[in-house]
């Protein structure tokens, strides 16, 4: 079966989007995908699928250097902030204790490092996924709402160099999606 | 409340949970139908009349609490009981209690995920929301306490035309650092992990101002693999900075005691059984608030006895280890053979306050051994009295260690008394009412229950690998 | 105020105050003003009592803080003291802006003065001293001294001089006096029905003019009369001597004493001096030996190494005994004597009385005998005897001719015959010159009745009180800091008093009312005065010229050698024997139960300082009472009549009855209960009302110092008292070390043995902290110290430490930064006493800096644990923190930011603290400091003992010793060296800088005077209110 021609609104194609009831029917389409050779594809499901991850071969390695680099530099600074103040800007003898009670600093130190790599998890998660962005081109298409409830979308892009409307749409529906739409940008 | 439930049925007819059932889930339940009824308690559904009446006890007590501390910054830290030589009274016992309470929260977001214990998926929201509200609630004591609030922000180590610092040798200063970073993880922790949910409700919203509103804080989220697996890293990584943290805090916090020379206080124990006290409490207090809301929201099927048994396990356990802990601190008292220690664990048995004593080891010791048996365990109105039991035992426990310890510590000329004041009482009922408060908007506005990890123990959502396909 | 507060009866008066004090309050400009609405908000104000959060009800705020309304009207009628003081025009010299004065005055204590130096910056008095030229000072203080400066200050004195509450001109007073005396004139001349009311006049000036007077009108009569007088003691002398004569004891030279109920370590107008002689012998070679006897416990009692609880006539009975037994009554009535006694069963001699004896003996010339103020007069004669008999006389005691002016003329009257002639219409014009006889007068005189008799009244008073009430002219006095005047000490040497500042308020001397009387009328008091002794003093002053002399004796606060001499006086013991030979009260049966004994006030005296929020505050030396005054009862007794600390109890004394709490007193006769005088003031200011119950309405003229024959009725109501002590055992804890001096001298390890051991200097990892060049150290001997409380109230005044007030104080809030703990050891009934000054002890590893969050409380190289105000935040956690519980949080605004007059008597050295932050003893450190500029000055290093903290400097037993401990020629390094000495709680490794010297007792071996540890014996938990 042929596409539909699209009424278009002057806007350019983000691709194509196919609606799955399972997420064992996305899991297979997407490992189809791939094998079809298509590159630039994403998924958009109401929860975490692992399987995804390898059917799409994503990997992203890069947070936990974030994080741990989060937490060096924030045990440094407390530790660098305890000794400078206490030994360097200001030295007084607090109950004949050494100006440079390193027990005593430990746990300010600790404190520092859980609070910055904590903000290094979350804002690198937040900036690695360019979040927040407030608009993008799939809410576009109809029945995307249900990707927050109850449906699995694969989406192939525009960009996909091996790219042709027919064709994907024709891949997609071969697929057995539930029902394959077009993305305006 | 019953009726509350009923109008908590949405129209798609969902299976009763069999009596008895063990189960984490209740079967029947699809995506759809899942999704639309927990996202149906913060937008659509109608809202049930308790919430009305406890949201207006919640605001009331704040009020309270609103005027207590007015009038203390008017007055002066004398309007209660505190005085030479209990320098602390109430105010650091809630501190302590409220912090304690926060645990189980992170505990069970946080340590739970770790140990890929599915069961905690329904529970684990609300007692994130619990902790930040506890943690709230326990942040006012230290800051009002001091003799002079209005500069309290000495503590905070700033540069200053005085060159002066804090003192990083006190365990106060601890505090400061271990309690702020607790509340900011934790608000990080709850509000990253509720990022799906929001997006959930800004795609299920009718009403415009709700689409905004849940559209702004959902920052755009549309569900990406992409998305997914770095999202899933994230929960990972700050599931294992907030377990060593959540150990850290209430360790920080014994210290406080640990730290001072106070018989009574001066004791390596603290740091272990101030934390499992605080787990102990904390469940105890999970357990009072998920009883009454899954009656009231007809949650029975999320919440199941499943859950309920599982916490009441983990309290028991928690209980021994407090009991070892009171053991230990008796036994260390007489075996060092020290005056002070040794009057001081006496005076706790026998002197003035003893009454308190012997109802902090009833409740926390002694009734809690009725959760070896399942029918306790399985019956839910006993678990709510245990719960209860445990709240006021962990809250005498902490008045015992603070007031007790200080009345009588080394030169019996100054030796007094302590009794809390109109006001001391107050300020603890506001602090419980604006607790209410917060938890009943947060159930009203948000999703109590995490949507998304609810989604990903149903069956249908099991994907299996096909080999080379 | 609830009924419960006042005794029943001064309701009445309160009333009738109020309309008064309301009048009071009219006169000021403010009011003027604006009328009604004043009138009513004055009601608001200081009527109705609005309860407050907690319970520190509106009353008691405006009397601690002095109300503003009270000082809105008080501007209003000072003449602006500061216009006149400073700025100056021409500056005195050598005074420098900053730089404190000291000016040598005196302080009289029932009428007799001690010599004192008024510290006073830009001519504000700010602080009180012992002048050690004086020979009743010495040096030292009591608390009365240390406490009368806050008396001048005090927002409540009265202001002007008033007719019928109306305003008046000097000059009417002056004219209205005149008229009176042409009507006398007029009557025959003679000054029939004028009387003059004093209290003891020891003023040379004073006596001259009533001399004068008395002389020009010959029928006119002259009373004194004091509350706590000396009656006893002066007919106990002529009963010895043949003539009155003062007993002038000198404990420095006795070795062993015997105190017949005389609490001469505790009050007296000698006191400072007595403490100073008797603590150098205990300090010195050997420890002396004290033994006493008596019915209530006091100070002196707490220092005996062999006290004996007795009912008044067992006292009698054996001094009785004693004086038999030394041969001081010649013919052997010692059966008598011994069987009397009572202490032992059937004739066998008292085995007590009978060791006394033998010491006594053992030491002739070295012993002295000394008798209280509350004995009968025999007893004194009796001691007087003993003393003879010992040959103590010319050696531990000589004697002088009495200061106490009474006695000296003809025309005088005492009080019963003066209240008699007023009854019977014989007084035409009453003049009360100082003193407040309608409240401290014998009850049965019903002094404030006899007074409608009297046609004309004139009052002389610091306070519009009680007797200004009842009288037609109020002269406000000018209190002794802002007068001319002169008195003498004890045993006759001569102060003159200068005024520190001029009259804060319109008021007046002694002199200058006498004045009105001559025919100068309007003569000052500085020329009365000075006139006096231009002729005197050129004599007197060693021939220099009158104004060296004048100044010299205004400088060293002494007339030289007007000390009296020594008076040859010898007892005729057989006379005397005839005279008591069966004294008329004691012989037949003592009616059965209680005998109710009266003692004046530790704190508040005769009740003249009942309005002195300072000594209201301070802690009585043996019960740690503030605010109150009580009914105390043996252990045993309350036990016996179902009583608590606490209750209120209804006293009966032939037919007088008065509302009274309860306080079970170890220590106490079993047969006797004390009540303390001078509390219960009906119109005694803000301060004053509703503090403690008035003792005085059941003291009669039979019952001076004690009554038998008491009926003590428990009521169902209690009344809160405010304590700062509920515990009173050591529980075992080494905390005062006490051992006796053979213990002491056969090992003088014992004392570190008492205790645990604390860690060494190197048991420490932490590297040494830089020091300075000073270390600064205190010593506090524990076997000199009287527990006297001079140290508190100084410490008070030196560092502006506020008065809290009741309610606080029961709320364990007091401020005071210096605190002496009492302890007992041994049984309730004769338990053993001991005294414990406890302050900041400067701990070298302090555990309250460690926890402070904001480093308000950090270490000084000099070894000063140092308290930043500003930068407290508040936490409590040091307080919490610190063993030694000496640290002071103020929980509300506790220092008075209002009142413009109180705002004077702060020491400028000191920070006043606000509300919120912890404060503590400073070693002051703005002496400390002092002294380093001086010695900066000078490019030297600061001498030993440049610097004297104010507690040491009021001790009158100079029992603390500051210094320089890096110095090991210091005078505290000394003290430091001994093996006496040792550290509190030293196990816990603070180190404190202040050190105890442990505590030595000198038991009689005969006595099995067994060491007893500190520390044993269990009770005294009066706790858990």
């Amino acid at each position: 079966m042929t596409a539909p021609n699209r009424t278009r609104r002057g806007h350019g194609l983000h691709g194509l989007m196919a609606e799955f009831e399972t997420p064992q029917e996305l899991v297979d389409a997407a490992h189809h995908a791939r094998e079809a050779g298509y590159t630039r594809l994403d998924a958009y499901t109401p929860y975490p699928i692992e399987a995804l991850t390898e059917a799409l071969h994503i990997q992203d390695r890069r947070l936990p250097a974030v994080v741990l680099g989060g937490g060096i530099l924030g045990g440094l600074c407390g530790y660098a902030l305890c000794y400078w103040t206490s030994v360097i800007a200001y030295p007084l003898n607090i109950g004949g204790k050494p100006y440079h009670s390193a027990p005593a600093f430990i746990v300010p130190t600790f404190e520092c490092t859980i609070l910055f790599a904590a903000f290094a998890a979350v804002l690198g998660m937040l900036g690695l996924n360019g979040l927040p962005m407030p608009y993008h081109p799939v809410f576009n298409a109809e029945r995307f709402a249900l990707a927050s409830r109850d449906r699995f979308f694969l989406c192939i892009e525009a960009r996909d160099p091996k790219f042709d409307r027919e064709k994907v749409w024709a891949f997609l529906t071969g697929l057995k999606a539930h029902a394959v739409m077009d993305v305006d940008e | 409340m019953s009726d509350g439930s009923d109008k908590g049925k949405p129209e798609s007819s969902i299976p009763q949970p069999k009596p008895g059932d063990t189960g984490i889930l209740a079967p029947g339940y699809t995506f759809t139908t899942l999704t639309d009824k927990l996202a149906s308690i913060a937008l659509s559904r109608r809202t049930p009349f308790v919430w009305f009446v406890g949201a207006a006890v919640g605001f009331m007590l704040s009020m309270v609490l609103l005027g207590a501390l007015s009038y203390l910054v008017i007055r002066g830290i004398g309007i209660w009981g505190v005085n030479q030589p209990v320098g602390w009274g109430f105010e650091i016992v809630n501190f302590v209690w409220w912090i304690g309470i926060g645990h189980a929260g992170t505990l069970i977001s946080a340590i739970l995920l770790l140990l890929r214990q599915p069961w905690r998926n329904s529970i684990n929201r609300f007692a994130e929301a619990m902790t930040i509200f506890a943690v709230a609630c326990a942040g006012i004591y230290p800051a009002f306490h001091t003799g002079r609030p209005w500069l309290d922000y000495w503590l905070i180590p700033y540069p200053n035309a005085m060159n002066m610092w804090p003192n990083f040798r006190s365990p106060l200063i601890w505090d400061v650092f271990a309690v702020s970073t607790y509340a900011t993880v934790s608000l990080l922790f709850w509000y990253v992990g509720m990022i799906p949910d929001l997006a959930t409700l800004r795609d299920r919203a009718k009403k415009m101002w709700a689409k905004v509103v849940y559209g702004m804080l959902a920052l755009g989220w549309r569900g990406s693999a992409r998305h997914w697996q770095r999202y899933e890293t994230a929960s990972l990584l700050l599931a294992g900075l907030a377990t060593p943290l959540v150990v850290s805090v209430h360790t920080v916090v014994s210290f406080d005691f640990a730290a001072g020379i106070v018989p009574g206080w001066h004791a390596t124990i603290f740091p272990p059984y101030f934390v499992a006290g605080a787990v102990y409490a904390g469940f105890a207090m999970v357990l009072t608030l998920a009883i009454p809301l899954r009656k009231v929201y007809g949650l029975q099927d999320f919440i199941t006895m499943r859950h309920l048994d599982n916490m009441a396990k983990i309290m028991l356990a928690t209980g021994l280890i407090v009991g070892y802990g009171y053991c230990v601190e008796a036994f260390m008292a007489f075996y060092s053979g020290n005056t002070y220690e040794r009057f001081m664990m006496w005076n706790r048995m026998e002197g003035p306050y003893k009454h308190m004593y012997w109802a902090l080891l009833f409740c926390n010791i002694i009734a809690p051994q009725l959760l070896w048996f399942r029918k306790v365990r399985r019956s839910i109105p006993m678990l709510f009295v245990m719960a209860m039991i445990v709240n006021v035992g962990m809250w005498l426990e902490r008045y015992v260690i603070v007031v007790v310890s200080l009345h009588r510590d080394f030169l019996p000329s100054s030796w007094g008394m302590y009794h809390g004041t109109f006001f001391d009482k107050a300020t603890y009922i506001g602090t419980i009412g604006l607790f209410l408060a917060l938890m009943f908007l947060f159930i009203r506005l948000l999703p109590m229950v995490s949507i998304f990890e609810m989604r990903a123990i149903l069956p249908e959502a099991k994907v299996e690998e096909e080999e080379g396909a | 105020m609830s009924a419960e507060r006042k005794p029943p009866g001064v309701a009445v008066d309160a009333s009738k105050l109020e309309a008064l004090r309301g009048r009071e309050y009219w006169r000021s400009l403010e009011e003027l003003a604006r009328t009604e609405d004043f009138q009513e908000h004055l009601h608001r104000e200081f009527r109705v009592p609005v309860p407050m959060d907690g319970g520190l009800d509106r009353r008691e705020m405006l009397t601690l803080m002095g109300a503003s309304m009270a000082l809105a009207g008080l501007t209003g009628c000072v003449r602006q003291p500061e216009e006149r003081v400073f700025p100056y025009v021409r500056p005195p010299e050598e005074s420098v802006v900053g730089e404190p004065l000291y000016y040598a005055s005196a302080h009289l204590h029932g009428g007799y003065a001690r010599g004192i130096l008024v510290e006073s910056y830009e001519g504000r008095p700010t602080k009180i001293e012992g002048n050690d030229l004086h020979p009743s000072s010495k040096g030292g203080t009591d608390v009365f001294a240390q406490g009368f400066l806050l008396n001048m200050y005090d927002p409540d004195r009265s202001q002007t001089l008033t007719e019928r509450g109306e305003i008046r001109a000097w000059s009417s007073f002056i004219a209205a006096v005149k008229l009176a005396l042409e009507r006398d004139r007029s009557a025959g001349g003679r000054g029939a029905g004028l009387r003059f009311l004093t209290g003891t006049v020891t003023s040379p000036t004073l006596l001259q003019q009533l001399q004068d007077i008395l002389a020009a009108h010959p029928d006119a009569k002259w009373t004194s009369w004091e509350p706590v007088g000396r009656e006893n003691a002066m007919e106990g002398a002529r009963l010895a001597f043949g003539e009155p004569v003062e007993a002038r004891y000198r404990f420095d030279a006795a070795d062993v004493v015997l105190s017949l109920e005389s609490d001469f370590l505790g009050t007296g107008p000698d006191m400072p001096r007595l403490v100073r002689d008797f603590a150098a012998r205990r300090r010195g070679k050997g420890s002396n030996r004290l033994y006493v006897v008596e019915s209530t416990p006091s100070p002196t009692g707490a220092k005996a190494d062999h006290r004996r609880p007795m009912a008044p006539r067992e006292i009698e009975a054996f001094a009785r005994a004693v004086a038999t037994q030394l041969g001081a009554l010649p013919s052997g009535v010692s059966g008598v004597g011994a069987s009397a006694a009572g202490a032992a069963p059937g004739n066998a001699p008292d085995p007590f009385a009978a060791a006394v004896v033998e010491d006594l003996k053992a030491h002739r010339g070295a012993s002295l005998v000394i008798a209280g103020e509350s004995q009968p007069a025999h007893v004194h004669a009796l001691a007087h005897a003993m003393n003879e008999a010992l040959g103590n006389a010319g050696k531990t005691v000589d004697y002088t001719e009495p200061s106490a002016g009474a006695p000296l003329t003809s025309q005088s009257a005492t009080l019963p015959e003066l209240v008699a002639d007023m009854a019977a219409g014989k007084v035409g014009f009453l003049v009360i010159v100082g003193g407040n006889p309608v409240f401290d007068a014998p009850a049965d005189l019903e002094f404030g009745k006899a007074m409608d008799k009297v046609d004309l009244r004139v009052h002389l008073g610091l306070y519009e009180d009680e007797t200004s009430r009842l009288c037609h002219w109020h002269v406000a006095q000018a209190h002794e800091l802002e007068s001319w005047s002169d008195a003498r000490s004890m045993h006759g040497a001569v102060t003159i008093l200068q005024p520190l500042i001029a009259p804060l308020y319109d008021g007046r001397t002694a002199h200058e009312v006498l004045a009105a009387f001559t025919e100068q009328p309007d003569k000052t008091a500085h020329d009365i005065v000075k006139d006096y002794w231009k002729s005197r003093l050129a004599t007197t002053g060693g021939g220099a010229d009158l104004d060296t002399a004048w100044r010299t004796a205004l400088h060293d606060g002494i007339v030289k050698d007007s000390e009296f001499k020594a008076k040859d006086v010898r007892v005729d013991s057989s006379a005397l024997e005839a005279k008591i030979q069966n004294p008329k009260s004691k012989t037949e049966a003592e009616p059965a139960g209680l005998t109710l004994l009266f003692r004046p006030d530790p704190t508040v005296w005769d009740g003249r300082y009942a309005n002195n929020g300072w000594l209201q505050e301070l802690p009585k030396p043996l019960t740690k009472l503030t605010w109150d005054n009580a009914a105390m009862v043996a252990p045993s007794t309350a036990q016996r009549l179902g009583l608590q600390t606490e209750d209120v109890v209804e006293l009966t004394l032939d037919g007088r009855k008065v509302l009274a709490p309860v306080w079970v007193l170890p220590g106490q006769s079993e047969s006797c209960v004390t009540v303390h005088f001078g509390n219960g003031r009906a119109r005694g200011g803000r301060v004053a009302s509703g503090a403690g119950f008035d003792a005085y309405a059941l003291r009669t003229t039979g019952a001076l110092w004690s009554g038998a024959g008491l009926q003590l009725s428990k009521t169902l109501r209690r009344r809160t008292l405010a304590t700062t002590q509920h515990h009173h055992s050591m529980e075992g804890r080494g905390l005062i070390r006490s051992v006796t001096a053979d213990q002491y001298a056969a090992d003088p390890r014992i004392v570190a043995k008492l205790g645990e051991e604390p860690p060494g200097p190197t048991d420490t990892l932490y590297p040494k902290l830089p020091t300075g060049s000073y270390a600064w150290g205190l010593s506090i001997d524990l076997s000199t110290c009287v527990g006297c409380n001079a140290c508190v109230i100084a410490c008070q005044a030196e560092n502006n430490i506020p008065v809290v007030g009741k309610d606080q104080v029961t709320r364990g809030r007091h401020m005071q930064w210096i605190r002496i703990d009492r302890y007992y050891t041994g049984g309730l009934e004769a338990p053993d006493t001991l005294f414990q000054p406890v302050t900041c002890m400067h701990c070298e590893d302090a555990p309250c800096e460690t926890v402070c969050p904001v480093a308000a409380t950090s270490h000084s190289a000099e070894g000063l644990n140092q308290m930043v105000y500003n930068r407290c935040v508040g936490t409590r956690y040091c307080s919490n923190n610190c063993p030694y519980k000496v640290r002071r949080f103020n929980f509300y605004l506790y220092s008075d930011y209002t009142t413009e007059v109180l705002k004077m008597v702060r020491n400028p050295e000191v920070t006043v603290r606000s509300r919120g932050v912890m404060e503590k003893c400073s070693y002051c450190v703005q002496r400390i400091n002092h002294a380093r500029y001086a010695a900066e000055k000078e490019n030297r290093p600061i001498r030993d003992g440049e610097i004297v903290t104010a507690c040491q400097q009021a001790c009158p037993a100079q029992a603390i010793v500051f210094g320089n401990v890096s110095d090991p020629d210091s005078a505290v390094s000394k003290v430091k060296s001994e093996m006496r000495t040792y550290g509190l709680l030293t196990e816990l490794g603070t180190r404190p800088r202040t050190t105890y010297l442990a505590h030595l007792s000198n038991p009689n071996p005969k006595l099995g005077g067994a060491a007893r540890p500190a520390g044993e014996g269990e009770h005294g938990h009066k706790d858990d209110v």
